[in-house]
């Protein structure tokens, strides 16, 4: 019977001692560096591909903290772009960290934070450019679109052109800086790279050199206007 | 010859029996089943590569599981044997230390290999049977020797705490230790302090001294396909000169022991 009555006894106690706890608030936190490589290294016990998609997801979790959502644009993407590179070093292969970066982190509307997640991805293509060339294919597309930064679109573009040159790359990629070249009003460049593109046989679908065909006889005609954009 | 053997076969069915009894694979279904409950949430949580997401925690996360499992089990049961005083009572039997020692790292190994390949049959659920298989042999070399770590730890200490802690230890060591020798030969570590140079000596010794378990089971292989036949060869090598050389040290400890 004591021992009945101390658990009822100490049961009660314990309600009234949450009830009477202040109840929890929502607290931003920042985001904090990400520690040395080989801090990370060591903790990951030899899993280090299992660390990096751990860390992958708790970052991209990081704006939606209990009881409280946090803007991408909010976060110091100094240190985004620190643990991305570090998940990215842990789990090398893995498309995961420059997905993020190029479609979440890149499309905020802050145009310093979008450049500097660019340039990332920009710098972490050049380490794997044939399985990583979709996502600066992205971060040029951005820079024409968004940033309206030719130049940037076209410095990304042409990295793809001259670094990706796998056969698993498709031709659109390689060719947009071309394009690019075009909306930059660089006629006649577009047009030299178009023909050499042409001449060099490695178009060998029918409908894409008929593509391209049109379109040098588009650059080629007298009648054609093409205004300078954001030059 | 022959009665030898048959004592090591019988000692190694009453491990197995023991393994049942104490519902090591009802633990290992129960764990499986969460940790699949648990992937499958985390891969609804990925927006890209779900499936690899998937299969790289699930894998890691049963990898350690198995681990602490099988170290728990080998060190309890070998405990319990030592209060239950039946260790004395076998040995008291016209029956070689050699063989009880034998026909128990064969009763665990037993074990293992049960649990490395229900741990393979649910991995199946996420990869295919080639890059499994390899898996699976790398988690079971790797489980022999914590087995036969657990064994000479509680031999050597004859206590839960000091054995259990001896073998994470040990484990973790055995698993950051490559990582570990990195930063001590890095750029920012200074080769002229004598502090240093007595550090770097000591993690280069351990390294000598340790199996490279970082090399063993790894989830990538789940991922983008199998370790190719000479890291399964390393693996398998590794595992038998360590084996022999945990099985020698279990053995010196055995026998200068009086019961």
């Amino acid at each position: 019977m004591p021992v009945i009555l101390s658990l009822c006894c100490s049961l009660t106690l314990q309600i009234l001692w949450q009830t009477e706890q202040p109840p929890s608030q929502a607290i931003a936190r920042a985001l904090p560096p990400p520690p040395r490589i080989d801090v990370l290294e060591v903790a990951s016990l030899g899993e280090q591909e299992a660390l990096g998609r751990v860390l992958m997801l708790w970052l991209q979790a990081f704006d939606n903290q209990p009881g409280i959502s946090i803007p991408f644009r909010d976060l110091n993407y100094g240190h985004a772009i620190g643990w991305l590179d570090a998940i990215l070093t842990l789990a090398p292969r893995s498309q995961y960290p420059l997905l993020a970066a190029s479609r979440l982190y890149a499309e905020v509307p802050a145009p310093v934070k979008q450049r500097q997640m660019l340039e990332f991805v920009y710098q972490r293509f050049l380490d794997d450019p044939n399985r990583r060339w979709q996502w600066l294919a992205h971060a040029a597309v951005l820079a024409k679109h968004r940033l309206a930064d030719l130049p940037l679109a076209l410095r990304y573009a042409q990295a793809i052109a001259s670094h990706a040159t796998g056969k698993d790359v498709p031709h659109w990629a390689k060719q947009m800086h071309i394009f690019v070249l075009e909306d930059m009003g660089e006629i006649e460049t577009a047009k030299v790279l178009l023909g050499a593109l042409l001449d060099s046989g490695t178009v060998t679908d029918p409908d894409e050199i008929e593509f391209l065909t049109s379109r040098l006889n588009q650059l080629q005609s007298p009648r054609r206007v093409s205004p300078p954009r954001n030059k | 010859m022959h009665m030898h053997l048959r004592a090591i076969l019988t000692i190694a069915l009453f491990t197995l029996r023991e393994a049942i009894q104490n519902r090591l694979i009802s633990l290992v279904l129960a764990a499986l089943i969460s940790l699949f409950g648990l992937a499958e949430f985390i891969g609804e949580v990925a927006i890209t590569e779900s499936a690899e997401t998937k299969v790289s925690i699930l894998s890691s996360a049963l990898r350690f599981f198995a681990v602490l499992l099988i170290s728990l089990f080998v060190t309890m049961s070998m405990l319990r044997e030592q209060h239950e005083k039946s260790l004395d009572l076998v040995l008291s039997l016209p029956i070689s230390r050699a063989s009880y020692f034998f026909g128990r790292l064969l009763g665990f190994s037993g074990a293992a290999i049960v649990v490395a390949a229900l741990i393979g049959l649910c991995l199946l659920l996420y990869s295919p049977a080639q890059r499994v298989g390899p898996w699976v042999l790398s988690l079971a070399c790797e489980l022999f020797i914590v087995a036969s770590v657990s064994i000479v730890c509680l031999f050597t200490f004859r206590q839960a705490t000091l054995a259990l802690s001896s073998v994470f230890g040990f484990y973790v060591l055995a698993r950051t230790i490559g990582s570990i020798q990195l930063i001590g030969h890095g750029p920012l570590a200074d080769p002229s302090a004598p502090s240093q140079r007595f550090i770097s000596g000591v993690i280069d010794i351990l390294a000598f001294l340790l199996p490279d378990l970082d090399r063993y089971t790894s989830s990538q292989w789940l991922i983008y396909g199998a370790a190719d036949g000479r890291d399964l060869v390393a693996i398998i090598g590794q595992t038998m000169i360590y084996l022999v050389l945990l099985i020698g040290a279990g053995l010196f400890d055995l026998y200068r022991k009086n019961f």
